[in-house]
């Protein structure tokens, strides 16, 4: 019996006859929760949004501190392979994510927003720069927002196809007009010193969206969806060699990997066996079938108990993943089958990496470079048995020496699949030579 | 390469409207221009930098560096239709490689078109590799020019060489 979908960020995603205009948003309820919203202290949301336990899908949560935000960025420049849901929201439910936003700087007093746009979704930056002009035609955006002497503007700014954008730190350079290059933390905290050096918020946009679902059902009645520090829906994103790939929303730990991929996703394409799963995007480290993972759990009676849970059995939340060594990440989920190469899977998601890579700090650089390289030589066959632990040894020594996550990103993958599949690099590593 | 292009009035009206986008910093506006820029003229040439850096009153430096940096800006033509193959894993288990090299060999592409857009001798068709288009679901997918295609197999590639041809 497969798990229901809790749709909140996709309730109006392909849904027969839904579509993206300002129109048809209103007429299934769009906006009301704005109107509701400037009628209220700003300091009433920001409580309903804390008690809510929202945690950004990426981003870094409204501010606590005592800084006043004066710039709110969306950044909507999901790129990291394996997951495609803010391409959904755009292109088919734009407005919910305007909402949002409009939302979330009138609860900061924010005048100025940037809503950050992969440059690869022209179509997605036109439909929402008319969604824009749609809402202040309808005075939801602009000057004098419903009366009430709240002014705000939203400008729609297009990236150029830099994947370091995402890094939040790289997008506000980025949106400054220079090179991506991310900023170090501390003192560059987006909170502290974001935008032209003022206190900034940057969220993304599953996060601005379900601000409009927290004031809908109340914070407290959002923060009982999914687990305690785990609350609210996510997002998942299913790819590679499943029955029905797609996007799915489901209340967090609401289900298991087991249950996602078979129940949901209708199993492996052509009765085949799984091989290996990468759980939260290609920078979640890699998960291998017919693995076992002790993990802690807390038991009825309160006392913690170590458990032993095959893959299939492991709930898709934030701590558990964390706790088995990988993460849930962007909810990207790419499962390969027992037919698949492992070098050639990871020699894929090197290159990727290898032009990705900034170029700012030397070990990211050179080290995704060498890393792409080995991979490529591996998956030719053209390398030996030995050159699987230099790649081990060159994956080691990127991550903590980096300005950003980006190390981190790129040599997790290389370290759990040449752990985990040792033997295969070993063996196709000096294949071709023997020939 | 270096024909200078001429700029109407309608082109600049519209850099100054996204300029004032940017009330704090000018600066601010250099990826919004040279999209404009390349969308209208093609790719960003030497004249391209100069422009934008005056209009911006930065140093053409200042535009050169974004225009090495950011993979979607060119320096050269690119085909009149333009094929955009996303590389990324799920795309690649989905057959994203195959679609590449027939497109590649439909369209009598020569080179390698890793990342940079390789173009067919009478400068017609384009075709590269570029990473993630975040639709992994349904893959492989492209971009010709700007539209967007998912679960392209060869018959509906051949269909779109066809539409756009």
């Amino acid at each position: 019996m497969a798990i229901a979908e809790k749709r909140l960020i996709l309730k109006n995603i392909d849904v027969a006859g839904y579509t993206n205009d300002i129109e048809c948003y209103i007429k299934n309820g769009g906006y009301e929760v704005l109107r509701k919203a400037i009628a209220m202290k700003p300091q009433e949301i920001v409580a309903e949004v804390k008690a809510s336990g929202l945690r950004g899908r990426g981003g870094a949560g409204f501010p606590t501190k005592n800084t006043k935000p004066v710039y709110l960025i969306c950044n909507a420049d999901e790129s990291e392979p394996g997951t495609f849901k803010d391409r959904q929201i755009i292109h088919k439910d734009p407005h919910q994510l305007i909402e949002g936003m409009i939302i979330s700087c009138f609860a900061n007093n924010v005048k100025l927003a940037y809503l950050y746009i992969r440059g690869e979704f022209p179509e997605g930056a036109r439909i929402l720069e008319r969604a824009c002009d749609e809402a202040r035609q309808k005075n939801l955006l602009g000057k004098n927002i419903l009366g009430t002497g709240y002014d705000l503007e939203i400008y729609i700014h297009r990236g150029a196809g830099a994947y370091i954008c995402g890094e939040e730190t790289g997008l506000i350079e980025s949106l400054e007009g220079k090179r991506a290059y991310p900023r170090i933390k501390p003192p560059y905290f987006p909170a502290v010193l974001g935008l032209y050096m003022s206190p900034t918020i940057v969220n993304n946009v599953e996060t601005l969206c379900n601000v409009i679902h927290v004031l809908q059902m109340g914070g407290a009645n959002f923060s009982k969806l999914g687990k305690p520090n785990n609350t609210g829906t996510r997002v998942l994103c299913v790819s590679g060699d499943v029955v029905k790939p797609g996007y799915y929303e489901f209340e967090v730990g609401a289900l298991t990997l087991g249950q996602l991929i078979y129940d949901v996703c209708g199993g492996i394409r052509d009765g085949k066996k799984i091989k290996a799963i990468i759980p939260g995007g290609s920078s979640a480290k890699v998960l291998k079938a017919g693995e076992i993972y002790k993990i802690k759990q807390k038991q009825a009676d309160g006392s913690m108990a170590d458990v032993e849970m095959r893959l299939e059995d492991i709930p898709m939340d934030f701590d558990t993943m964390a706790a088995i060594g990988s993460m849930a990440g962007s909810g990207g989920v790419i499962v390969m089958d027992e037919t698949r190469s492992m070098p050639e899977c990871l020699a894929n998601l090197s290159e990727f990496y290898a032009h990705e890579s900034c170029g700012q700090c030397t070990p990211c650089r050179e080290g995704s470079l060498w890393m792409k390289k080995l991979t490529s030589r591996i998956r030719d066959g053209k390398a030996s048995a030995n050159d699987v632990g230099v790649l081990k040894n060159v994956a080691d020594n990127i991550a903590g020496r980096t300005i950003c996550a980006f190390g981190e990103a790129c040599s997790w993958p290389v370290q759990s699949f040449v752990t985990k599949f040792k033997d295969e690099f070993e063996t196709v590593a000096g294949n071709g030579a023997k020939k | 390469m270096s024909c200078e292009v001429k700029i109407s009035k309608e082109f600049e009206a519209k850099v100054d409207e996204v300029i004032t986008h940017y009330p704090v910093s000018k600066r601010s506006a250099s990826l919004p221009l040279l999209h404009l820029w390349q969308e209208q003229f093609g790719y960003v040439s030497n004249q391209a930098v100069e422009w934008i850096a005056a209009k911006l009153d930065l140093q053409p430096i200042n535009v050169y560096e974004l225009v090495t940096f950011y993979p979607m800006f060119r320096q050269h033509p690119a085909g009149k239709i333009q094929f955009k193959v996303c590389r990324t894993l799920s795309c690649a288990l989905a057959g994203g490689y195959e679609l590449f090299d027939h497109l590649k060999t439909n369209c009598k592409i020569e080179g390698d078109g890793h990342h940079g857009p390789a173009v067919s001798a009478d400068g017609k068709y384009s075709i590269e590799f570029v990473e993630c288009l975040a639709s992994c679901g349904t893959g492989p997918v492209l971009m010709v020019n700007e539209d967007f295609y998912e679960n392209v197999s060869n018959d509906k590639a051949n269909e779109l060489v066809k539409k756009y041809g």
